[in-house]
């Protein structure tokens, strides 16, 4: 640190979003150019802690060594910074967009200051890297003669696939869509994630030797039996693709969606590949999302920028506090409210909403019924939310979306074909390093650990990796 | 002796003392000698110790030359005749009291006798009065009995004839004792010792206290015993078990310190056996070796070493010289022929180095000398009836005044020589001069000396060329392709992880180095595990723990007191030691021990073949097995034999040809292997070894590879790293890789120099092979093998688990698939989380935060589960242990939270290293708890004194800031500090920067001058001076316990039994764990051992010794939970210290940045901004204490403990658990720690407790009671303000007179005091040890006659005034007045000194104002504040560390101002021109001249103008600028003469 006063003088700043008018006229990310300096300055705040809880229990899942890049990039080492930052984080392009930074609300800074935009930090070297062409493919320097295959190619499969290819091993990845990238590709939306940059990340991987096989729904198209037969290790890491929906009258009804379906239908038209077209478009509609999580938000913003007359978001829980709440002091997660750039688009938001019913004609939906909750205490002690009698009421709506969040993989023929062991709540049940029930299996991602951050996604394909490894190794 | 038991090691004790001797220049023989010297000896019976029993002496002795007349009449009725004086020896024999045993003793006394071709003329009992002693020693007394031996022939004959009286016969007794000596170690268990045997000495003595020695011993008291030498000695040993062998005098000399290189010296001593050949043994040489026998003190060695010397021809002094050399190296103005003979016994070997004030003779002549920095007192009179008294005090023997003809203190480095046969005085001078004149070394040395700086600078040109072609290619690189750039990197990087380096160290340890030229400073203490508990694979070095000089010998301060440090070293072969020929000066010197590439290139080119230098790889193949290190060290060792037979000087071992076959011998394995194996093969003084190492980086690593016998290093890898690192391209304005190197040496060797001054050691010689390290988890086997002597006693790894950590290390480079461009985060100095584990942690700090704020005793379970499952994860050694299960008791049976919170205290922490409200925080909760908050060293604002802020404890460190007289009666604890456990035996700094009003308020110093905190108490040097140090404390403050913080290491039992025989009421053992503020990160992680340790090894040395009852035990280091107190309290604690965790509570992140000022929580800092941040309250502290209370009872209630009381000791109640998952671990054994010690001596145990303190013992100072009555005397003054004046008699052992007086003033008036001479004493004698100390505003002491050391110590306020008798025969103004460190820690009042004093005068004085007539070394030392006049001659280094107040010398002869005699390193030397100044120093000089009627100050007055014109001033360069801060820039000048005018005004008018 040339300064190590800085967090006392410099304040934090991040990018400017561009103004809403202009950013829901198109699909493309949409925050402003920084300057190198001022990231410089920013990476300045860092006070190089001698306890990072930036990279303790409640701070970043991949390991970053977040003071170390920090440093380097306030002395303008952005190269020394790539390498720090990729010996960690596979994709710290990806991360750097997409992650919520738990890093960020576990900085010492934020106990008596605004945290470090560590965030935006990291986004800054990976675009760099990519941009000065410094993310260059590192193959292994010997091949170690085992086969892996990876199923699924969200952000695990990926980074269990780019580790295990560096440590020399061979490397499948089979994906049942006709692209790569799983969530990262189909899930999330063109203006968080532009497309082109994972496909720049796959340029590396494909270069390094990591073997695409997309179309192939493993289990269906080529069986289980097959994939253990041709492979000594097979990972899964198919993601936690089974939504929670919503048993209430009317749910049959035309217009009501899953939210992944209708970013995945919104993704695949931008790429130019086959989409529904009813589940598609909020064009004029009276939107309501129901769930007030990070896929409802990408639901209203993918509605803003189709043109939805109004969007509308309910959410089960109560309105969070605006700040830090008590119960979740530093350097936990917070809870607290938190308003993303959908939110300033045009969505509005209605807290301690249960829905209890949808209505319409022509199997169409129209209406929306609906109902307050309040917390109560029951007999036996435990609390809940429970309707609150008398506050019923209906709203129009003619495209619903369900975004209540995942409960567990899918139940895919090739769980069941490998038999693998699942746990209480439906994923795929593991010891401590990734191994499941079946020898030579593995699991990782969301499969694994049920719906969870990129971030996490990562760190557990990199950890699955790690095991696998020693596994082959140890024979 | 008792026994090696538990951690309890016999070896590690510790001994100090007071000594002197009487002796007629002429030789006249004289009762008179005789009475002087046990006067002498029964008036330093303060400086000695008593044991438990407090009857025991530690030993006392007396040396006298063979009383002919005495012998012959009380032989006569024996029946043996003796011949004439000098033709027959005496042997002095302890013998077994068994008859039967003592029988077979003499028979084998006679048979040596008889081997030599003497005859024995008869035995004599020694007839001793046993009702002196206590019932312990008498049970253990010897037979002492005298043996009469002649040449063969003189003594059957029965008539005297002249015969060969000189050295043959002197030889053959040597040779007689030495063949008995060697007899009866093959007796097992033979109680069995000759005090002497000689023709021309005799020693009596015994375990006694010095005044039972005459009355023991009835010779002593017989009217014919005549001497013309007399040595006497009295003994403060650390243990307390009967050994009549240990007193002092031994054959030739009576030593009062400690010899820090022990280890190294007798292992050097045995290596130069191999070549050892005299004349004058001729065959019976064998028959003399070894030289030094194992097992015995460092006096006796160093005796045995002098005999040697001696008796194979060299004179008395010449033999000294070699042995305790003074400081030459630095001394710029030695004469040419001196320094040479310095030069050329340098070749021929290293200094025997510590702390030591020796007196000698071999019974003709009789001398002193003083170990180079002066560590021990020494004071002499020459009568003018031809008597020298020396002393370690003045006035031990009562000597009319008119009969003083001259007085005189030993100085640092010098000899006193009296020899009796020439009657003659020689002083160092004249001394030195004739020993260099008597062969010419000088010569010897300019043309046998191989300079490797001359060779490095000869080969210049090439070297240029070469360092131009390199950086060419440097450039070349850079611009080349990415690729390159990569590779490059990547090869160097293959290496570093090789060698096992990580990120963490680039960026904390190697960066800062090469940028700045020192080593780092890191904060907030050692939280990761010990090396065999950890994980990740360690290098060897990690394994190996510095150990540091504590209370027995003090540290040095390599810094600024540089001129006694040297980092030179000879290569190359040794030669014959009992000769001196041109060839024993053939050698390489270097400068330092670092060597670069160009020295190393030079080393190889030297073609001289007795200096040729061979490689032997030092690697060993990866592919062959578990066994393949261990065999690769047996070809290492075999190889270097065969390299000596071949014929080389220096060996090199070098790990260079790493590959991915070859793994390295981590390097102080190769070291200590090839270093053992010479020394056993008899070969090890035919070469020197270097080592040349990839491994080598920290400061502790070089440290440590010369400690086990590398004379240099060759650390090529991280001098590679540091040149990389520094890559312009990199780090943009960062010099290149050369400079970058220099830096880095440069930081390793002040690193180097650190590590030794710890150790109070200042030669890089004598540090070779010294193994002042101590391992903690290696296996006893390989420690035997490879380390011998190393103390290590938990066990642990050998060759395997080293190997195994090797090649992991190995495979992490060269094994895996995978390019990795980043080393591993290592997470030794921040936390990683994929890095090295942290008992602090984000969870852990998070969790303890959490709880105590929410006051949720549920969540701090939490937090301690976490805490305990962390220490389970086997991090520490209590996270090894487990209770042992019994029945248990109700929850509700076991004693109160309040009365265990009471045993807790917060660590010494200043206000300074934390800021205000964090400080005062930690009191109040403290108080409120029952407990105890401690100042730190920083002082207190007084305003906090007698309310709820005020801090229980108050801690007397070495800088002494604020420790006024009211400080230390505010206090209920006085903690001396002498150690701390992140930097034990270091000192500290706090920058200007960071002194702002309040902190300079505190600390009685200026804003933005810097404060530096001495390594060393000036005041303790030795046991002795603690034990007066605790004397004074008690004197002024006598309701408070007195502490004494120790830091844990090898052999700290011992030196707490020390303490406890000061003395003290409680003990405080620290871990080496401890937080801090600022410490260097290698002694952050390096230095000290594990609290358990340590606390073990105290507690079971206390029980043995049977002090436990008397003494409180306290340990801290990283406690965190009740289950962290339980164990320390079954390992023996009766309270507990905690620190980082009641700062965590307080909102600590473990930032680690203390150091820096920028702590963002607002603890550790001053910057208001931050301060404001800071969330702690007291409540937040308090519910910590009372969880971990709770947590306490709950372990109590399961163990089965009602009250603390009975927990405490029983390690019983503890068990080592299973060994777990870690490979490491599972190799400890800790049943020495756990070993439940028991009182080796059942008498009077009864009284005292065993285990635990059951009383408060009354540690109150039976002394001459004249403090007492001086408080009696001042009553009307203190209760009425009336003037009081009296005149009283003083004698030396009246000590700290006046103290009790000023803490009677400061407990009623506070540092205001009372107006000015309200009470006034004059005294008449010699006052004893710290006169005047802590005397308090309004208290004036006079005295008349002369006084020793520690004069006006921490003067608060009051004026003192010493002067020589009227009637003085010498001059006055050139004869010292007053001993060493006179107003040390002074923060205020006057003092007037008519005559000279010794060493330190006016260290760290902080405000008051002296005028004295000359000083010795070192003068005004670390001074931040007040005036110092010195009217005549200073010593060297005056001023260093001197950043504020001003000083006046009188530069008669210009030879202070221009002839080196200041240390201008922070100081400036100006003339006196500004007439304030002028007269503000005529003032002082007439208040002189009034005060004490000094003729020198007449003289001077009278001669004004001349004066004025010769007086230099010394002004501090940063306290200059503070001034003009504070004034006007233009009245600068005014300003400062204003301050010290104001200063003496508020003396006066306050």
């Amino acid at each position: 640190m040339a300064d190590p006063k800085g967090f006392l003088t410099l304040r934090r700043a991040i990018p400017g979003r561009q103004a809403v008018e202009d950013r829901v006229r198109h699909w493309r990310e949409f925050y402003g150019p920084v300057p190198e300096a001022a990231v410089r300055t920013q990476a300045a705040r860092c006070m190089d802690c001698g306890v990072p809880f930036c990279q303790g229990d409640s701070g970043c899942p991949v390991r970053n060594i977040i003071p170390e890049w920090n440093g380097l990039v306030q002395r303008g080492e952005w190269r020394e910074a790539l390498e720090s930052l990729q010996a960690t984080n596979n994709f710290p392009e990806l991360t750097g967009r997409l992650c919520p930074a738990p890093c960020e609300s576990a900085c010492v800074l934020g106990l008596v200051n605004e945290p470090v935009a560590i965030r935006h930090v990291e986004q800054t070297i990976a675009d760099r890297g990519f941009a000065e062409g410094w993310v260059v493919p590192r193959p292994p320097r010997r091949n170690s003669g085992f086969k892996v295959a990876v199923v699924g190619s969200g952000p695990a499969g990926l980074a269990a696939a780019q580790q295990l290819r560096r440590a020399g091993h061979t490397v499948v990845v089979f994906e049942k869509n006709e692209r790569v990238g799983g969530l990262l590709r189909y899930g999330i939306p063109e203006f968080k994630l532009e497309k082109s940059v994972l496909d720049l990340r796959l340029t590396q991987l494909e270069a390094e030797g990591v073997r695409f096989r997309t179309g192939i729904d493993v289990g269906e198209d080529i069986t289980a039996q097959e994939l253990r037969a041709e492979f000594d290790a097979v990972c899964v890491a198919t993601g936690a693709g089974a939504a929670r929906d919503l048993d209430v009258p009317g749910r049959p009804l035309e217009g009501v969606h899953l939210a992944m379906d209708f970013l995945t239908s919104q993704n695949r038209r931008l790429a130019g590949d086959a989409f529904t077209e009813t589940v598609s478009d909020a064009r004029d509609r009276r939107v309501v999302i129901i769930g007030g999580g990070d896929t409802g938000s990408d639901c209203a913003g993918t509605c803003v920028r189709q043109g939805a007359r109004s969007v509308r978001q309910f959410e089960l829980l109560p309105q969070p506090p605006a700040g830090r709440a008590p119960t979740t002091p530093w350097p936990l997660w917070p809870m607290q409210l938190r308003t993303s750039h959908a939110h300033e688009e045009g969505c509005d938001r209605e807290w301690s909403v249960a829905t209890t019913a949808f209505s319409g004609e022509d199997g169409r939906v129209q209406r929306i019924h609906a109902a307050r909750l309040e917390r109560q205490v029951f007999a036996d002690g435990h609390t809940d939310y429970a309707r609150l009698p008398g506050t019923d009421f209906e709203l129009e709506a003619d495209l619903v979306l369900l975004a209540m969040g995942f409960t567990g993989p899918v139940k895919s023929r090739l769980l069941v074909d490998l038999a693998v062991q699942l746990d209480g709540r439906g994923s795929i049940a593991t010891d401590g390093a990734h191994r499941t029930s079946v020898p030579g299996v593995f699991a990782a991602g969301d499969a694994h650990r049920g719906a969870s951050l990129i971030v996490w996604a990562i760190r557990e394909g990199r950890d699955a990796a790690d095991s696998i490894d020693s596994w082959l190794r140890a024979g | 002796m008792t026994e090696k038991q538990g951690l309890y090691d016999p070896a590690y004790e510790h001994d100090a003392c007071g000594m002197g001797f009487v002796a007629h220049i002429h030789g006249v023989r004289s009762r008179d000698v005789v009475d002087k010297s046990l006067e002498l000896l029964r008036n330093l019976s303060h400086r000695s110790a008593v044991a438990a029993d407090a009857c025991t002496g530690d030993g006392a002795g007396i040396l006298l030359q063979v009383p002919h007349a005495f012998l012959r009449r009380v032989c006569g009725p024996l029946g043996i005749s003796l011949p004439d004086a000098g033709s027959y020896g005496v042997g002095t024999l302890f013998l077994p009291s068994r008859r039967a045993d003592r029988l077979i003793c003499e028979r084998m006394v006679e048979a040596a006798v008889a081997g030599e071709g003497c005859s024995v003329l008869g035995w004599r009992d020694v007839p001793v009065d046993d009702s002196v002693l206590s019932g312990p020693t008498r049970r253990a007394r010897p037979a002492m009995r005298q043996i009469f031996v002649a040449q063969m022939g003189v003594g059957q004959m029965g008539v005297g004839r002249e015969v060969d009286t000189s050295s043959s016969f002197e030889i053959s007794l040597y040779v007689i004792r030495r063949r008995i000596e060697a007899a009866l170690r093959e007796i097992p268990g033979s109680d069995c010792y000759v005090a002497s045997f000689s023709s021309r000495t005799l020693v009596y003595k015994g375990m006694l206290r010095p005044d039972q020695l005459a009355r023991f011993y009835e010779d002593l008291r017989d009217p014919d015993l005549a001497s013309a030498i007399a040595l006497v000695h009295s003994r403060f040993s650390t243990n307390t078990f009967p050994s009549w062998r240990l007193a002092h005098p031994y054959r030739f000399l009576c030593h009062n310190g400690e010899i820090n290189t022990l280890r190294g010296n007798l292992s050097w001593m045995r290596v130069r056996e191999a070549i050892m050949s005299s004349a004058r043994f001729g065959g019976r040489l064998a028959a003399l070796l070894p030289v030094c026998g194992e097992n015995q003190s460092d006096s006796a060695s160093l005796d045995n070493a002098l005999e040697l010397l001696t008796l194979a021809g060299r004179p008395l002094a010449h033999a000294m010289a070699m042995l305790i050399p003074e400081a030459w190296e630095g001394h710029t103005t030695m004469s040419p022929e001196r320094r040479a003979f310095y030069e050329y016994h340098a070749s021929l070997m290293e200094p025997w180095d510590g702390p030591a004030a020796v007196a000698f003779t071999d019974g003709r002549q009789v001398a002193a000398v003083l170990d180079r920095n002066g560590l021990r007192p020494a004071r002499y009179v020459v009568t003018s009836d031809d008597l020298v008294v020396l002393a370690s005090e003045a006035g031990a023997v009562a000597i009319p005044v008119e009969n003083v003809r001259a007085k005189g203190r030993l100085e640092p480095g010098k000899m006193l020589v009296v020899n009796t046969t020439q009657g003659r005085i020689l002083d160092d001078e004249a001394l030195k001069t004739e020993l260099a004149s008597v062969r010419p070394y000088g010569r010897w040395v300019a043309e046998q000396r191989i300079n490797l700086a001359e060779l490095v600078a000869k080969n210049g040109a090439n070297e240029l060329q070469l360092r131009d072609e390199r950086d060419a290619r440097g450039q070349l690189q850079v611009a080349r392709s990415e690729t390159e750039h990569d590779d490059r990197t990547l090869s160097l990087q293959l290496l570093q992880r090789a060698f096992g380096y990580t990120a963490d160290e680039l960026k904390m340890v190697l960066g800062p180095m090469a940028d700045a030229g020192e080593e780092p400073a890191g904060s907030m203490g050692n939280d990761t595990p010990l090396a065999v508990l950890s994980r990740r694979p360690q290098l060897l070095s990690s394994y190996f723990r510095q150990l540091f000089a504590q209370v027995t010998n003090p540290a040095i301060d390599p810094i600024r007191e540089q001129l006694v440090m040297s980092l030179a070293i000879n290569l190359g072969p040794q030669s014959n030691l009992l000769d001196e020929t041109a060839e024993h000066a053939k050698q390489l010197r270097i400068a330092q021990p670092v060597l670069t590439e160009q020295a190393m290139s030079a080393v190889r080119g030297v073609t001289d073949p007795t200096l040729r230098a061979v490689t032997l790889p030092a690697l060993f193949p990866i592919a062959s097995g578990i066994d393949a290190l261990e065999l690769a060290v047996d070809d290492l060792c075999r190889a270097a034999t065969r390299a000596i037979a071949d014929g080389c000087g220096i060996l090199i071992l070098s790990d260079r040809g790493i590959s991915a076959d070859q793994a390295p011998i981590p390097s102080p394995l190769a070291v200590a292997a090839v270093h053992h194996h010479l020394i056993r093969e008899g070969l090890r003084w035919r070469v020197s070894l270097i080592a040349e190492t990839g491994e080598a980086r920290e400061v502790s690593h070089l440290a440590l590879l010369v400690a086990y016998g590398a004379s240099a290093v060759h650390p090529y890898l991280a001098l590679e790293t540091v040149a990389a690192m520094a890559r312009p391209e990199a780090t943009g304005d960062k010099p290149h890789g050369a400079a970058a190197q220099e830096r880095y040496v440069k930081a390793l060797g002040k690193g180097l120099l650190k590590i030794m001054s710890k150790m109070g050691i200042s030669t890089l010689q004598s540090y070779c092979g010294a193994q002042l390290w101590e391992a903690v988890g290696l296996s006893t086997a390989l420690v035997d093998r490879h380390f011998a002597g190393t103390p290590s006693r938990v066990g642990g790894i050998g060759m395997e688990l080293i190997a195994h950590e090797t090649l992991r290390r190995h495979s992490d480079a060269f094994d895996t698939a995978s390019i990795t461009t980043r080393l591993d985060p290592g997470g030794e100095y921040q936390y990683r989380v994929q890095g090295e584990h942290h008992n602090w942690n984000p969870m852990t700090i998070a969790k303890l935060q959490h709880a105590t704020r929410s006051d949720s005793y549920s969540t701090f379970k939490e937090f301690s589960q976490l805490a305990n499952d962390e220490t389970r994860r086997q991090s520490t050694l209590r996270g090894l242990l487990d209770f042992v299960e019994r029945d248990p008791v109700p929850l509700d049976e076991v004693e109160p939270a309040s009365a265990i919170t009471r045993r807790f205290c917060t660590g010494a922490m200043s206000f300074g290293s934390l800021g205000k409200e964090a400080h005062e925080t930690l009191a109040i909760a403290m108080n409120r708890l029952g407990g105890r908050s401690n100042s730190g060293e920083g002082g207190e604002d007084p305003a906090r004194f007698g309310t709820d802020r005020n801090s229980a404890i108050k801690q007397v460190a070495s800088a002494r800031f604020g420790v006024t007289a009211e400080y230390l009666v505010n206090a209920a604890e006085l903690q001396i500090k002498i150690a701390q456990g992140a930097k034990p035996g270091e000192g500290g700094q706090l920058p200007g920067h960071k002194v702002d009003a309040v902190i300079a308020r505190t600390r009685h110093s200026m804003p933005g001058v810097t404060l530096i905190s001495p390594p060393p108490h000036h005041d303790i040097y030795s046991i002795e001076d603690l034990a007066q140090l605790i004397y004074d404390l008690k004197a002024i403050s006598p309701a408070a316990a007195i502490s004494v913080k120790l830091v844990a290491e090898a052999g700290v039992g011992t030196v707490a039994a020390g303490v406890a025989k000061a003395r003290a009421d409680l003990i405080l053992i620290s871990g080496d764990s401890g937080g801090t503020g600022a410490s260097p990160l290698s002694s952050i992680m390096r230095a000290g051992s594990p609290w358990e340790l340590g606390l073990a090894e105290t507690q079971q040395t206390l029980v043995i010794n049977g002090l436990r009852g008397r003494v409180r035990l306290q340990t801290d280091g990283q406690l965190k939970t009740g289950r962290d107190v339980v164990v320390a309290a079954l390992l023996g604690a009766d309270e507990f210290g905690f620190a980082t965790a009641p700062l965590i509570v307080e909102g600590c992140v473990m930032m680690r940045k203390c150091h820096l000022n920028t702590c963002p929580v607002g603890i550790a800092t001053q910057d208001p901004e931050l301060r404001a941040r800071f969330t702690g309250q007291p409540e937040h502290v308090v519910n910590y204490f009372f969880f971990i209370a709770e947590e306490v009872r709950e372990l109590m209630a399961r163990l089965g403990f009602r009250t603390m009381d009975e927990m405490i000791g029983r390690t019983d109640m503890l068990r080592a658990l299973p060994s777990s998952d870690n490979a490491k671990a599972a190799t400890l054994d800790l049943s020495a720690l756990l070993h439940l010690a028991t009182p080796a001596s059942r008498a009077r145990t009864d009284s005292v407790a065993r285990r635990h303190v059951r009383l408060r013992v009354d540690h109150s100072e039976e002394d001459g009671g004249l403090n007492g009555r001086l408080v009696e005397l001042a009553q009307p003054a203190l209760e009425r303000g009336e003037r009081v004046k009296e005149t009283l008699p003083i004698t030396n052992s009246d000590r700290a007179v006046g103290a009790t007086l000023s803490g009677e003033i400061a407990r009623r008036y506070g540092d205001t005091g009372l107006p000015e001479e309200t009470i006034s004493f004059r005294f008449t004698g010699s006052a004893g040890q710290s006169f005047g100390a802590f005397a308090a505003r309004g208290l004036s002491l006079e005295l008349e006659g002369e006084a020793n050391d520690y004069v006006g110590k921490g003067l608060s306020g009051g004026r003192l005034i010493v002067r020589h008798p009227r009637s003085a025969q010498f001059i006055p103004d050139q004869t010292v007045l007053i001993g060493n460190t006179v107003l040390y820690g002074a923060t205020s009042g006057e003092a007037y000194f008519a005559g000279v004093a010794g060493e330190r005068f006016g260290v760290r004085n902080s405000g008051a104002i002296a005028v004295v007539e000359g000083v010795g070394d070192h003068g005004c030392e670390y001074m931040t504040g007040g005036t110092v006049v010195v009217l005549g001659r200073t010593g060297r280094n005056f001023g260093a560390g001197m950043s504020g107040g001003i000083a006046f010398v009188l530069d008669e002869f210009g030879e202070f101002e221009h002839g080196g005699q200041c240390n201008t390193g922070m100081v400036e030397l100006a003339h006196v021109t500004d007439r304030g100044e002028l007269e503000l120093l005529r003032r002082l000089v007439e208040q002189h001249a009034r005060y004490t009627g000094s003729a020198r100050a007449k003289r001077e007055l009278g001669r004004w103008e001349r004066a004025q014109r010769l007086f230099v001033a010394v002004v501090p360069t940063e306290y200059r600028k503070a001034l003009e801060r504070r004034a006007d820039a233009d009245a600068a000048t005014a300003a400062r003469r204003g301050l010290v005018i104001g200063e003496i005004g508020s003396a006066r008018h306050g």
